[in-house]
Formats: C-alpha cells, structure tokens, sequence
C-alpha cells in the first residue's frame, strides 16, 4: 500500500478500514541466501538495501524481541554529519545524504527534521579544534558555520551568556544536522523491506552459529535451525555475545547512555544544541518534550538502565547553560546500550569466518548512521567488498593501529570515550 | 459544591486564588481541583490532540487531564496537576494548550478531523512537496502539540539536593505504610517514611472507614503524630520516591514550598533527596482504571475513588444528580458516602450480574453504561441494560474498572510484574528490587485490614533481616471487605472510546494498530502514543493492553507490559540539577596570584577549572595583541614573570620511585642525577602521548613532576594505576601538591638577575645550570627553584609554599618591571612556545604519537614503558602520518589560523586533498609574521614545500613553507646561557 | 549506585572512577607478541553477566579495586584491593 495524504483522507471517509498490515510476520523458512540477525535500525535497512540495491531478497531477518526494539528505539534521535576524520567524514557524510531522500525512498514519514546543530565552544582551543572540524567538513562537502558569541545568541537567545561558568565563546553551526522520529526509521525500513519480499521474524532469538570448515552454514534459533549462505551480525547491545557464537571476541564493552524526555511544551527550542563541556545535548521533539541526554554512566552494563549520579549531572548541566528549562519536567529516564570500541569508531567488517560479516561498534552514536551503514553493509554483505564510505571501519585497526579514528582524542583503548 | 460536614479542609480558614483571571474561594487544605469544583467549575483543560474539553478524572498525581500552569512571569510553572497544587493566598493558576481560551479554543476543529488524525496518520503524509516538512508542516504540528509553555526566563526559584540514609524506607503513608513504619520504628530502626501527598493516610483520608472504632483519618493522624514524636523516624510528606537505583539508592522530590508559592522563607522550592535505604517497604497504593466506553471523556466523569475522595477529604461533590458505573463492590461505596451526605444518587450501573444491595437508589445489573451526552459538562449517560439503550440524567458519572496497583517502583530496575486472574491486575514481582517488600494495596491487597496486616508482615520481614527483634501488638481492628470484580476493560460500540485521555488514544486506536501490525505492545505503544503521557500510562495502560491483548487473541499475561521507568512522577530538571545554575555548575580554581592579575586589569580566562590571567594591559595598549607583543618582548629581552601554579605537581617518593618513573615515561629517569630535572613523555598504554612536563630529582628517592594543566588528574589516576595494578610491589607513594605549591616561571636573558636580587644565596651558571634544580630560600622563606624553561629563553621556575605565593609574585613582578620587563598571561606564553615548537594539548590532542610529535627517538630501546609496544604497531609508524611541522605565510596573505587544512599547493580544498592542519598560530613579534604548527603528512620529509592552506570558516586561502616546528633559537643556546 | 571499599566502607558511586575490565592487571610482557596485547588492551570478553573490573576509589583513600559485579542486575559481588588481587597473581 502506497501511502500518501490522498490515502489518509479516503480511508478517513471509510471508516478507516482498508490499512492493511505495515509489514509481513514470516515464519522461518529452512534456508535463506542471507540472514540478519537483528531486527533493529541497522538490520533493517541492512535487510531493505540488500533487496533494493542488490536485488537480495531471499533474505530474513532474525530478532529475538520486537523491531526496533534496541536502540533505534531508545536514542535521542540527533541525525548530523560533523565528524572530521577522514573514514568517519565520508560515512556521515553518505548517511546524511541517504537520510535526505528516505521519506520518499520509504513512503514514510520519518519526520527528519534538518533544524540546524549548534555545537558550543568555550575557549581558544576549543573553537580552533571546532575549526578544524568545520573546515572537515565542508572539505567533505558538507556545511558548517562558525558562529562567535553573538552569531550564537542570535540563534540561541535563552543560553545564559551572563552569569556561566563557562562562558559561551561560539559555536559550530551545522544547518543540515537535526532529528528524526526514531521509531518512524525502523518501521519504514521494516515495511520497505517487507514490500520487497524480505522475511521479519520476531521472536526468534539466534542461539548459536554454523560454521562448518571455516565457512558460514546458518543459524541455530529458539524457532529451529536456519541455513544461509551469509549471515550479518547486526546486533548492537549485544554484539559480543553473538560474535562469542562464532568464536570471536570483539574490541568492545558494553555501557550505558541514558537519556530523558520531559512533559510537552510548547516550542521553545527549535534546534539541536551541544555543550560539550558539560557532556549535554538537547532538542525538543515535534510532541513538545524536551529530549535530553549526557554521558555515559561509565560502567560496563547490559541493565539498560543508569543511575542518578550521571543524570543528575546532566540536570546541572542544563541548568547551567539554559536556566529557562528549569520548571521543565523529567517525565521519563531511560538507557541503551551502547557497543563501545576502544576509538569510538563502528567496524562494518568480514570476520574470519568465510560468508559471516559483523556490523557493530556504533558506540552512543549509532541513529544517524542507520542509512548509512545498512547501504554499506549490505553492500559488503551482497559483493563481498568494502563500500567506500565505510572501507575504514575495519576490525583489524586496533591490532595494526592503521586507520584509527579517535574523533574525541581520548586514545584508542578503552573507557576512554 | 461544598457538602456540608464533611473533608478535611479547614472551613476556618478562607483561601483566595485566581484560576484564568478570575477569583475563586477555597478553605486551607483544598487542592486546585478540589476549589475549582467546589465553586461548580468543571472545565479544567483540553487534550493534546483533539483539543477535546476535560474536567478532572482523578484526585491524585496521576491527573491526566487537569494540567495548569501556577504562577507568573519567570516563576509560572507548567503542567502543574490541578489535583496536587495546593491551594494558597494569591495563587494564580492558568489553563493551558487552548487558544484564544479554555472555553472557546479554536483547535477543537482537530476534533471534526478525527477520522483523518487516528493512529500513527502523520507517518503515512505531509511528504509531498519534500521541502514542506521543515518550512510548513513541522512548524504548525510543534505549534499545535505541547502542553503548558515555558516562560522562556531563567528560573527564578532556588532548589536543593541532599542525601539521607536509613534502615527502612517505606513508600507510601497509607494504612501499609503507616503500620509498616510504625512496626519498624517501635522495634528501633531509623525509618523514613516518604508519602506525595501533602496529609499523610492515603485512602485513609478519602474513605469512611474506621479503624479500632475511630475514623480512619484520625487512626491515620495518631500514627503520624506517633511517628514524628520518635527520634528515629522521619516523616517526609508531599515527598515523592520517585526511582528505584542499585544498592538501595532512591531518588525523592520533596516539595518543600510549591504549596506556599515559593520564596520568602529563604527554604528552597523543592528538593531531590538521594536516600540511601538497607531495606525499602513499598507501599504505594493502587490507582483506579476508568472504563472505556463512548465519550468517557467528559467534564464529569471521574473515576469512583476520585469522587469519594471529593467528597470524604475536600468535603465536595462534583455533582448534583451521581451515577456510578462499575465492575466491582468497592466502587459501590461511592453511592453509599453520596447517599450518606445527602447527594442524590440517580442510577449504580453494574456490569456484573451478581451484585448484592439494598439501596434506595436504582441498582441496574448486567448493564453497561454506552456513550455519554453534554458539551463542556456532562448531561446524561446512556446505559446498555437488558439489550436495550436508556438514558440517565447525571452531571457526574463515577467510573471503576477496578485498581491496579503501583507497582511502578518494583519495575525500576528491569522487574516485570506479575498477572493475577483474581483480581484482573499486576501485582509485583517479588525480589524485582533487591530489599524492597511490598505492602498494601501496591500488592494487590484492597481491604483496609489486608493493608494494616501487609504493612505489619513487611516490616517484620526487614527486622528479622536488620537482626531486630518486632514488638508484639495486636493488629487494629477495620473492615476487611471483599472486592469482588469481573473484567470490564471496553465497552463494545461505535465512536471513540477514550484509553489515554490526555494524548486522545481510543479503543479503535489501538485496534488499528494490531490491523496494522503493530501487535506487540511496545509497537502499539510508539505507533498510537498510548502511555507516553504525562501519566505515562498510570490510568491506561492495563485497559489498553487488555484491548490489545483481545485485539490479538493473546491474553493479558502473554501480551507483556511496557516498562515503567523512572521518575514515577515527574522531576523538574532545575531540582535534579540544583545548585549548577551560572557559576555553581562546576568549582572555580585560583591561582595565588588571582587578585594581585585581577588588580593589574588582567582578563581572566577559563584553562579546566582554573582562571588564569590572559594578558595585563598597560595604559595606551588598545588591543590584547599589543599587550601580549610587549610581554612576548618581555621575556625575550628581559624578564617576564608568570603564574605556572596550575600545572599538575606530583610528588613521588621511595626506593622505587625512580622505576616507577621509567615504566610511565618514556624516557629514562633512573639514570637522573639529584639536583636535576629532565623532560619527559608519558604515552597511554595505547602508544599515543598522554602528557609531557618536567621531572625533578630532589634527593635519591625523591622526584617532583610536573604536568600540564589539564592532564593533572589523569596522570595522577595514572600513576596509581601503575603503582598499585601492576607493581604493587614496588615501594613508594605518590601525592598530588599542586595546590601547595604556588611556582611562577621568571624568563628572560635577565632572570638570573631579578632572582638574585632576592635569593638569599645568588646562584650563577655553574652552581645552577640548565636544568638545575633544588631548594633555596627566598626573602627567608624556603623554596625550590628549577631551571627550566618553556619559552627557550634562559629561565626558571620558583615554587614556595602557596601562602607566600601572591606576595612573591607581587615582588617578582614589580622586580621584574624594575629590569624592563612584567608579568606576562597565557597569550605571551602561547606565543613564545609556539615560536620555540614546544606542544601543548593542541598538538598532543589524544591522536598523535611521539613519532607524530618528532619525540619518536625519546623512547627508550634499553627499557620497557608503558604504550612502547603499541606505539610500535605499524599503523603508528607509517612515515605518511600527519607529523609535526612549522608553517610560515609566504604569499600575499600573512594571515594563518588555527583549525585550517593543509593542502599541496594548487589542490582543490576537499577530503581527498587533505595534507594536514594547523593546530596553534601566534603572531611573533620577532619575526612580525604569524608562525604556526600543525601536522602535515610526512612532515619532516616536507620541509620547504610550499603548500595551501585553506580556512573556509574563516575564509581564508594562504600560502605556507613547511619548516621545522622551532623559530627561535634552533640550538638552544638561549635558555643555556 | 554504591560499592563496599575495603578501606572506607559504602560510597556512592560518585567518589569512583571507573577503568574497564580487571584483565588491565595482567599486563603482558613487551615480547609477548601483537596477538597478545590485541588481548589486553582491546578484545574483551565483554560478559553480560558477572564480570570483575577495575574502579579508583577516587575521592576517597585512592585505592584502585577490582569490583566483582553483574552487568545485567549491577549487583555487587565483591570489593578486593586491586594491589592484593595483582599480588595474588604472581
């Protein structure tokens, strides 16, 4: 079904009964030419651009919940593309482009909201390193503006530029960046790749891995055995302990991010703004709450959950630099978790294992890049090379300390970033 | 309309407030809700999506439809429930999300777009033309969407956060909570007590039921009184827990003073508590479920519990002819307190066939009650009974679908209730908390004996694990009724049936969803909003799953719940963050000399929590560049003096603190002789550089460090690290003294002079060379001195005891100024180490190895260090990687800037073209030219070239020659001389 | 979130900073080969589960710890000085 605003008001003047099902339930079947396992953003799109760029369609989708049950569900939905490192610089690059055309590429409004990301800076050093960054990225094609002080109070008029402690020197305007409606993605891509004759299956948790000689045979599920060619471990959360089913271990920890949305509001932010000196970014969404979010809790963690030290810091750091959402309130606190690498960088990689590729590592900034590294997976997936926006993401990088990408500087070994 | 006789409110004691401009009278103790339908206003709000008109539902926090905004100016507070805002003199309360007003709100239209706005109806349009999303459509949905708006002012209010920690945390000061803390507190544990309302005794307060021949109320009092008389017991009213964390931490938001409007006793607003509880007793309650049938939307239909508490606690009926609509016998006692108080009764319609009552008011079995009439108030009902449609005239429909009980703490850390049949609800799964037990209500027990015996059982679970012993006292005597319900989740018939009232989910919603595969319950929850509320889902989301769970041909327990997660109600952002507005956010650092820079008219700039000063200005100078050309000049033909206090000061000592040093630099210090100091390097175990600074030998098991500023603390974290993890048996301690000693660098050809005129010994080259360094004595005051350098120029750095350090930067200064010289700020010391091609951070941003930086050679071959062999990977020693250079303007434009890329000259400005960057630019006043350094790849290998260098942002395109990273004096004869 | 130092008793997690898993203890030999030191700084077994990891009793006494602990319930096991737990390694 083709979804459009014609079809909302017939189906409004019929009682609303012709919708019919966004997506397809399947039930495994014996053998696919390729399996995802995992049903979230990243597999999803992984799913829909094997069909729709590479014509694979004998294609399942393996999740042990529901979809988009991981973190394309529990982000704080930022979409941008303002890394500075060469092989970060050309994926979010590719994945902003991707995510510009994916309402009429899906027949879905996923809402992408391109409003303008303000990242701020708070000295000499910080502008010249967002310098260095901005002028990354219009190199890469990209936009940036370098915003000082009153270029930034033009845009932000409620920060305190008065009293801070960290007084506000600028910022890095990147007008293409914005949000997303998170679950709207992964419904989208579900649905396209369902149109496309891919099989989701939920409830249907992957417990072991067939390798035979070196050579992917299939999967071991709670709903029986299924042979594939390929296999794509997509898995983010717990990417270590599906790769464990395939012998590997991985240069990952698991962490929690928490993240917060307050009651509606009427609009009162109409960017996405960064403060990176006190590890807090904000946006309100389209239903009126203010969607906020910090650091991590800085302990490994699979509860999805966090605790009041980290939010509460994130607290004081709103109030430190917009005081005005003071009487806004906390509805909802939540955590994902995050595939933390040792730079900060994914791996969209082969494994050892002939026909097993692994797409992991999204760290806390894993939304954005749901397009891009599903066009790119599933183009390594489907040719078995590199996509070249996303050839650097290889696992061997810390091993060779080739091709490191450790945009925050904080060194690439853990708990760092 | 106020009930003769009956609440609790002081009749004594008039209250006036303004609700939408007008004034109303209410007596101490009546919340907003409770005055407003005292004075017969029914019309509170409008909901979020069809703008639909909305009295209250309830009588708790749990209000999803009256939302107000309190207050004025900068203080006004949205969203506000009306049902526990308290009222006070001069409360100014306003509605909220209706325009031009509550009464008359033009996006009420939204209601006639119903059929086109169900479910999820914004993913499937407003995606034609693709640029309106941004320009047209999003804007007029965020107009439209949102509740209450913030003012748009910094908050005024002041807040607090503290912590408190006890044996027993009971949550919830109801019958449970308040047995289960006075069982506790008599055997002698410390017992906070933590209830949301402002009058402890939940349904206590809202019931007519005795307890040991008195009015619950009173018991409930007594208990309370009791209570606060014990030292061991703290009693936190209108205190909500509002999370459930490890260890038995829990989060609380005291309402200090929202009820008295803030300001003038000098206490805050409100405050977080963090309490830190051995064991916790949940006693939360349970929240009535309201039943969906066809327009249960009104202005008039409340839930049954709510309107018996109208009337038993605020002495209020809202309204004049009652129904009550019900599955289960609790609900029955609505009518009986209405008939008791004189209310006229008009119908009890019960969808059970079974119902036992000798009422005088009409009882209709096996009847349902199908749509309701009126426009902003209710009129009539229509009721389904015996296959046939009838209508009652009624101003006020009391609905019970049965309760469901709090369990919402219990889910906190990722427990999933449990499904009872018996009782058609979640009850909590035991063990969900580590030591918390649950008691009452929240526990699925409704009868008021049930409640006093759960709370006794709770509390004597946690004295047996707290080792103490429960005192023996017989349970009070009350009412022990049963329940008695059967399902009624949905009235079956057309038209919108309302689930979550506040975001407008309706039965057909939720239906839809399933028709469209949205059948799990989280995919029915994003698609239709339903629980994502300001009551995330407290009132709906049991019905709502259990129409889903028909929807499907699941069943309740196999159709699973959300999560409920923390806050349970919710928490200002300016309380959770109290105390970081302006410049509370983060502790402020001064050097010792902070006033004598702030009196020489010195702007202070931020560097980590430090302030240090970026230039002194002298008359005349109009520009922070002359300032700083003069103090670069200072140093280079005189003196200068600066505060270097704020480097990091580690102070090392034992029989092996020498092999301590050699395992985390990579250079050797071993072999350092006492009365020396040597630079050194420290890498991450991950072979890129950490921090750089100076080490100092002051005896032979005896070293000083430095570090840079902003690497203090990692590198101390370091070093214990490396001490204690990986040779714990080395012996040694280390110390940070950063903050004891106040050290000042004194530059300069004429340093040696303006020091000996104040050392009590004079020093020459042979006694203290180059890197020298010991202790000496200053004006009589002892101190060490060191002979180093970060400026190239012959210069030392002087430490004493920080009480003495603004007065010897004052001596040092003004000395100085006596040889032709003066202080000099960060800007002169950025300026005179880039023309020496020393790092900072800017160049040692986390990326770079030693080899990047041209220190590759330091690493030591004969000794193992840390991050020496993952610096040797051959990804970190490509001869290609962006390596440390100069950079000197040789075309037209003289003009170089810090975060610009490298380019070979004539390549276009993109990714692929990418040579390198520039990461600090200072003007040198020696050369008059702007000199820089930057990475650029192969960069030793590149000196010469002329390159491009390109800033878009600051839109400048300049030509370079690539040099070696130092400027002035390549051989270092200066600072030996 | 607390922990049970061994010198100052039950702190809030704020007094910790936290390094990662406990395997940073067994640091390999400079010889011991690329494989080995891939190991040691970045291949985890990453266990959703009990797992043993390293915390700095910061603002406290400044002991580092190894904290035996679940990263699923973040119930805490134990709390052993990290220097005894290193020397019971040798």
């Amino acid at each position: 079904m083709r979804f459009s605003g014609l079809r909302v008001l017939r189906e409004g003047l019929t009682g609303n009964k012709g919708w019919t099902p966004q997506w397809r339930d399947a039930d495994p079947k014996a053998e696919y030419d390729a399996i995802i396992i995992g049903g979230g953003g990243h597999g999803l799109s992984t799913a829909y651009y094997l069909a729709k760029e590479h014509g694979l369609t004998n294609v399942a989708v393996l999740e042990k919940g529901y979809l988009g049950g991981g973190n394309v569900g529990r982000n704080t939905t930022i979409v941008r593309a303002n890394y500075f490192l060469p092989g970060n610089s050309e994926f979010y690059s590719h994945s902003l482009k991707l995510w510009e055309g994916l309402e009429q590429d899906l027949n879905y409004n996923v809402m992408h909201s391109q409003r303008g990301l303000i990242n701020l800076f708070h000295s000499d050093g910080q502008r010249d390193a967002f310098a260095r960054r901005g002028n990354a990225m219009i190199n890469q094609g990209d936009d940036a503006v370098l915003l000082d002080r009153a270029g930034v109070r033009k845009h932000l008029p409620y920060l305190d530029f008065d009293n801070a402690r960290f007084p506000i020197y600028g910022g890095l305007l990147h007008p293409r960046g914005g949000t997303a409606r998170h679950d709207a993605v992964a419904w989208g891509y579900a649905r396209g790749a369902s149109e496309r004759g891919v099989d989701l299956i939920q409830q249907c948790e992957v417990t072991g891995i067939d390798i035979e000689n070196g050579r992917v045979r299939g999967v071991q599920t709670t709903r029986g055995a299924i042979r594939a060619k390929k296999v794509g471990i997509v898995v983010a959360g717990r990417s270590g302990q599906v790769a464990a089913m395939a012998g590997m271990r991985l240069p990952i920890e698991s962490h929690v991010l928490q993240a917060f949305v307050t009651e509606g509001l009427k609009p009162c932010i109409d960017h996405v703004v960064s403060f990176g000196m006190g590890h807090f970014y904000i946006s309100q969404s389209d239903k009126g709450g203010l969607v906020f979010g910090g650091d991590l809790d800085f302990y490994a963690s699979y509860a999805a959950r966090g605790n009041l030290p980290m939010a509460e810091h994130v607290m004081e750091a709103g109030m430190a630099l917009m005081p005005m959402i003071g009487k806004a309130r906390v509805l909802r606190s939540w955590g994902g978790i995050m595939d933390m690498t040792p730079d900060g960088s994914p791996i969209i990689d082969k494994t050892d294992t002939q026909g097993l590729f692994i797409d992991c590592g999204w760290c806390y900034g894993g939304f954005k890049a749901v397009p891009g590294s599903g066009f790119s997976f599933a183009h390594l997936m489907a040719t078995g090379h590199h996509h070249g926006p996303a050839a650097r993401y290889r696992l061997d990088r810390f091993r060779t300390g080739r091709g490191l990408m450790d945009e925050e500087g904080t060194g690439s070994q853990h708990n760092l970033h | 309309m106020r009930i003769r006789g009956k609440g609790l409110v002081d009749r004594s004691d008039t209250v006036t407030f303004r609700f939408d401009g007008r004034s109303y009278d209410g007596f101490a103790g009546d919340t907003v809700a409770s005055a407003l339908l005292a004075n017969g206003v029914r019309l509170m709000g409008r909901s979020f999506k069809y703008h639909r008109p909305r009295g209250v539902l309830t009588a708790g926090s749990e209000e999803p439809n009256a939302l107000v905004t309190v207050g004025i100016g900068a203080a006004a507070e949205p969203n506000v429930r009306a049902t526990t805002q308290e009222i006070f003199e001069g409360l100014e309360v306003r509605s909220q999300n209706a325009w031009p007003s509550l009464d008359l709100d033009l996006l009420a239209v939204n209601n006639l777009f119903a059929p086109w706005l169900g479910a999820g109806f914004y993913y499937k349009t407003f995606m034609w033309p693709k640029a309106f999303w941004e320009r047209v459509y999003e804007p007029v949905i965020r107009r439209a969407a949102g509740l209450g708006g913030l003012s748009g002012e910094p908050d005024p209010d002041t807040y607090e956060r503290a912590f408190a920690f006890c044996d027993v945390l009971v949550i919830g000061a109801g019958p449970a909570g308040l047995m289960a803390a006075l069982t506790a507190a008599r055997a002698g544990a410390d017992v906070i007590i933590a209830d949301e309302d402002a009058r402890p005794g939940g349904r206590l307060n809202a019931e007519v039921l005795e307890i040991d021949g008195e009015p619950g109320h009173v018991w409930a009092a007594r208990a309370v009184a009791e209570l606060e008389s014990m030292r061991n017991v703290r009693v936190m009213s209108r205190t909500t827990v509002t999370g459930a964390y490890d260890q038995g931490t829990f989060g609380a938001l005291e309402r200090v003073n929202q009820h008295r409007g803030g300001r003038g006793d000098g206490a805050p607003l409100a405050c977080f508590w963090r309490i830190v509880a051995k064991h916790s007793i949940l006693a939360a309650g349970a929240i009535e479920r309201p039943v969906a049938f066809q327009n249960n939307d009104r202005p008039g239909i409340m839930t049954a519990g709510a309107v018996r508490a109208y009337l038993n606690r605020w002495g209020v009926s809202p309204g004049r002819a009652v129904t009550v609509f019900a599955n289960n016998d609790d609900a029955h006692r609505t009518a009986q307190d209405m008939t008791a108080a004189g209310v006229r009764v008009a119908a009890v319609i019960d969808s059970r066939a079974e119902v036992r009552s000798t009422a005088e008011y009409p009882v209709y079995r096996n009847a349902q009650v199908s749509n309701s009439q009126g426009g902003k108030e209710l009129e009539s009902i229509s009721i389904l009974v015996n296959g046939k449609t009838e209508k009652i005239q009624t101003d006020c429909l009391a609905m019970s679908g049965g309760w469901n009980p709090s369990v919402h703490l219990t889910c906190h850390m990722n427990g999933r209730p449990t499904w009872r049949a018996d009782i058609q609800a979640f009850v909590p799964t035991e063990g969900a908390v580590p030591g918390m037990t649950t008691a009452g209500a929240c526990r699925g027990s409704f009868s008021t004996h049930g409640c006093l015996a759960d709370g006794v059982a709770a509390a004597r679970q946690v004295l047996d694990a707290l080792g103490k012993k429960a005192p023996d006292s017989a349970l009070p005597q009350t009412e022990d009724a049963p329940y008695n319900l059967a399902p009624l989740w949905a009235v079956a018939g057309k038209g919108r049936a309302w689930l979550d009232f506040q975001n407008d989910v309706c039965v057909k919603d939720v239906k839809q969803a399933v028709v469209e595969n949205f059948r799990s319950v989280e995919h029915m929850k994003r698609y239709t909003t339903q629980g994502m509320a300001t009551d995330q889902g407290k009132n709906s989301n049991v019905a709502a799953l259990a129409v889903l769970a028909d929807a499907t041909g699941r069943g309740i327990p196999k159709t699973g719940t959300t999560t409920f997660r923390p806050p349970y109600s919710p928490v200002s952002i300016a309380a959770m963050g109290a105390g970081a507005q302006g410049q509370g956010f983060a502790p402020q650092r001064f050097t010792t000399s902070h006033r004598a820079g702030i009196a020489a008219g010195a702007p202070m700039i931020e560097t980590g929590l430090w302030y240090r000063p970026s230039y002194f200005p002298k008359p005349g100078e109009k520009t922070w560049r002359q300032s700083c050309d003069r103090e670069v000049g200072h140093v280079r033909n005189a003196v200068g003096v600066c505060d270097v206090s704020t480097l990091g000061k580690i102070d090392i000592q034992g029989p092996d603190a020498a092999a301590l040093l050699d395992l985390v630099y990579v250079n050797t210090f071993s072999t350092l002789k006492v009365g020396r100091v040597r630079y050194g390097l420290m890498l991450r175990e991950d072979g890129t550089v950490m921090d750089d600074g100076t080490c100092a030998r002051l005896g032979m098991t005896h070293f000083v460090i430095t570090t840079t500023t902003a690497a203090a603390g990692t590198v101390m974290r370091h070093l214990e690290f490396v001490a204690q993890c990986l040779r714990p048996e080395w012996r040694g301690a280390m110390t940070s003294t950063t903050e004891q000693w106040a050290q000042f660098a004194v530059a300069g050809p004429r340093s040696r002079d303006l020091l000996n005129g104040l050392l009590d010994a004079p020093i020459d080259n042979d006694t203290w060379p180059f890197m020298a360094c010991g202790d000496v004595s200053v004006l009589g005051v002892a101190a060490r001195l060191f002979r180093v350098s970060f400026s190239g120029e012959h210069a030392y750095e002087i430490a004493v005891g920080a009480r003495y350090g603004e007065a010897l930067f004052r001596e040092l200064v003004a000395r100085a100024e006596g040889l032709g010289g003066g202080a000099y700020g960060m800007e002169a010391m950025n300026v005179l180490r880039i023309e020496k091609g020393f790092i900072t951070h800017a160049e040692i941003h986390g990326r770079t190895t030693a080899f990047d930086v041209g220190m590759g050679a330091m690493i030591s071959a004969t000794k193992d260090c840390i991050g020496k062999v993952m610096a040797a990977r051959p990804g970190l020693m490509d001869r290609d990687r962006e390596r440390l250079v100069g950079f000197k303007p040789t075309g037209a434009v003289k003009q170089l800037s810090a975060g610009a890329h490298v380019f070979a000259a004539g390549m276009e400005a993109t990714r692929e073209n990418d040579q390198g960057y520039i990461t600090s630019v200072g003007f040198s006043p020696s050369y008059e030219t702007y000199v820089g350094l930057g990475f650029v790849k192969s960069g030793p290998e590149r000196y010469g070239e002329v390159m491009r260098v390109v800033d878009h942002l600051r839109e400048l395109d300049v030509e370079v020659e690539i040099c070696p990273p130092v400027f002035v004096d390549p051989e270092g004869r200066r600072a030996r001389g | 979130m607390r922990l049970d130092c061994p010198i100052c008793g039950s702190r809030d997690r704020r007094e910790f900073y936290y390094q990662g898993d406990a395997v940073l203890l067994e640091r390999p030999a400079p010889d011991a080969g690329a494989a080995a030191w891939d190991g040691y700084l970045h291949l985890r077994a990453n266990p959703a589960g009990e797992t043993r990891d390293l915390w700095l009793h910061e603002s406290g006494c400044g002991a580092w710890l190894v904290v035996t602990r679940n990263t699923v319930t973040h119930a805490v096991e134990s709390v052993e000085l990290a220097s005894r737990v290193k020397e019971g390694l040798r």
